[in-house]
């Protein structure tokens, strides 16, 4: 019996097309795996069993009658960040004042993956509203990182990283406002995308901060986060900053061949706060693409510590208002004693949010209001247009930038809640590629004495997908990937 | 200081959030921390730049103005915490 749950997306996919393993069988195996682990890492919030195994006997008709056979990954189980709406499945967006609410319409991406065959299996855990760097925030308790349980897995998309390093999934949807996909895929060892802004409908997407949120992928292989990608991308007139690309063939980019390919190193991101060990592991990988013919260089990017300020400016101004429909009315939490409509309205706000998501929305109310707009929103996008600047004067001489995805790997637990600056900070890196609405993708690049993973980040210029893409196979062909290795020991008890 | 407990009252009012008497002191020194943090992107000079609130070119989108969708009151109406028949219901606003 092979193990089903450790085969990579692409690997399953073709033998459910070879009719070696049914779609049926493919999902109890991943409910069986999720039954074993969830307990300790606390991926998801919903797990779709029923309706999972509902779904694996349609896409199995499908398959058998011939009409999945130009996707690649039908039948495969996926997991998807819980701030994505799912028809009449849960979306909490992992907040007490979403707790019971049912999104009566799938978001595009839903609908795109599902037209794939793709079984959705559970909806994962993140910082509530997606705004955190750690998982912590979530109402529905913290997520666990798969390679040391007593670190965190980063965020806010903490849960589907974690689900694809625990094989809890074989791949994941979340959403990257800030480093939201790519931070945690780092901390977690696996791979994750988020493309140029535009690239993914953001429609049913739950919006924290709308000109900066993108949706993304997580796979344990650059080949299957791109396939994935491929899926879910493309132009939708149901949302307005939708961007029409010539080609969403991003596996036609899985080539190991970087020869000539202009890479980038800004100094400014291997200067002070990064770990030694960050450093010497990305220089090194660095070293890798350079063995394979490609022409690296350093140089400064400039205004890198201005990105954080400007960042939380901007999302959390944006953030004011977007969350400003969750009122106790059309849906999720209620107070339970009131006086008046305006009551409603603030207790039910009050009791629904928790600490992190009111900061960010009173730090929002304030940057927008009479008085302060100008000194503090204002001044915002006057840094974030010239933090794009550099990015394209540095695209002038680059195909593509790479440097660390983060200054350190995983924390510890409790760490970074109790100070929310320094949480901030940790997303230098980050943030600067949302403001500026480029592409990147994070990829492990080695372990580090404490035997967490290190994140590798490469970015790409708008809509350069397929340099990011073919940069990362490339040096992914040069190693193994790397499993946790508690995995191994949860698999011992097992036998 | 200049996040006062006044200035915390004026931006939850805003934001429409109770913060009760207890805790506005812990969030002025809070939020004064952080706006401290934010002001140190005065230090670069954006003189004649012009604010930039999207990367890429966005105008707006016209579509023919039909519907799309089916009735979906009654799935609609499930979410809601309180109805009273087919309307959201809320505590009465006029007397």
């Amino acid at each position: 019996m092979i193990d089903i749950t450790r085969l990579s997306a692409l690997e399953l996919g073709r033998k459910i097309k070879a009719k070696e393993i049914t779609v049926a069988e493919a999902v109890q195996a991943q409910l069986e795996i999720i039954k074993q682990r969830d307990p300790d890492y606390n991926c998801y919030i919903t797990v779709l069993e029923e309706d999972a195994l509902a779904q694996a006997e349609q896409v199995q008709t499908r398959i058998d009658a011939g009409e999945l056979n130009d996707s690649p990954l039908a039948g495969v189980p996926l997991a998807v960040k819980d701030n994505i709406c799912t028809k009449g499945v849960k979306t909490t967006c992992a907040s007490q004042i979403l707790y019971n609410f049912e999104p009566t319409y799938d978001a595009t991406v839903i609908e795109k993956l599902k037209e794939a065959g793709l079984i959705i299996i559970g909806k994962t855990n993140c910082d509530e509203f997606a705004m955190g760097s750690t998982t912590e925030t979530s109402f529905f308790g913290v997520t666990k990182n798969p390679w040391n349980t007593d670190c965190v897995p980063g965020g806010s998309s903490g849960g589907s990283a974690a689900a694809v390093a625990a094989e809890e999934a074989f791949l994941a949807l979340g959403s990257d406002t800030g480093g939201s996909i790519r931070q945690p895929a780092g901390y977690c060892g696996v791979v994750g995308i988020k493309p140029t802004y535009g690239t993914v409908s953001r429609y049913g997407l739950i919006a924290y901060a709308s000109s900066l949120d993108q949706i993304g992928t997580f796979g344990r292989s650059v080949s299957d986060c791109a396939a994935a990608l491929e899926l879910i991308s493309g132009h939708d007139i149901k949302d307005s900053t939708s961007a029409p690309q010539e080609s969403y063939r991003y596996t036609d980019a899985l080539v190991d061949d970087v020869m000539g390919m202009r890479i980038g190193i800004p100094k400014d991101y291997l200067g002070a706060g990064i770990e030694e060990e960050v450093k010497e592991s990305i220089l090194k990988a660095a070293q890798v693409l350079k063995s394979k013919g490609a022409i690296v260089e350093e140089f400064e990017l400039h205004s890198v510590e201005f990105a954080v300020p400007s960042y939380y400016v901007i999302a959390c101004a944006e953030a004011s208002s977007n969350l400003s429909r969750f009122d106790g009315v059309k849906y999720g939490y209620r107070t339970s004693e009131f006086e008046g409509l305006q009551d409603v309205y603030k207790k039910s706000r009050s009791e629904g949010f928790g600490n992190e998501v009111k900061r960010r929305m009173m730090i929002g109310a304030f940057v927008l209001s009479s008085g302060y707009y100008d000194a503090f929103y204002n001044k915002a996008l006057k840094v974030r247009a010239l933090i794009n600047q550099g990015f394209q004067k540095a695209f002038e001489k680059f195909d593509i930038i790479l440097g660390p995805i983060a200054p350190e790997t995983a924390p510890r637990l409790g760490e970074s809640l109790s100070d929310p600056l320094k949480m901030y900070l940790s997303d230098i890196y980050t943030v600067s590629v949302n403001l500026a609405g480029l592409p990147g993708i994070s990829l492990p690049c080695g372990v580090d004495k404490k035997g967490l993973p290190i994140g590798l980040q490469l970015i790409g210029r708008h809509f350069g997908e397929k340099d990011i893409i073919r940069a990362a196979y490339s040096f992914e062909q040069a190693g193994s990937y790397e499993r946790p290795t508690t995995l191994t020991k949860a698999q011992g008890k097992e036998a | 200081m200049r996040i006062t407990e006044e200035t915390v009252q004026y931006v939850a009012a805003l934001a429409k959030l109770n913060v009760s008497e207890e805790e506005k002191n812990k969030v002025a020194k809070d939020l004064d921390r952080i706006l401290d943090y934010i002001e140190t992107m005065n230090g670069l000079d954006t003189e004649g730049v012009e604010p930039m609130s999207h990367v890429l070119p966005v105008k707006n989108v016209f579509r023919e103005d039909e519907v799309s969708n089916q009735d979906n009151r009654e799935e609609l109406l499930k979410n809601a915490p309180q109805r009273i028949g087919d309307s959201f219901a809320v505590p009465k606003t006029v007397e």
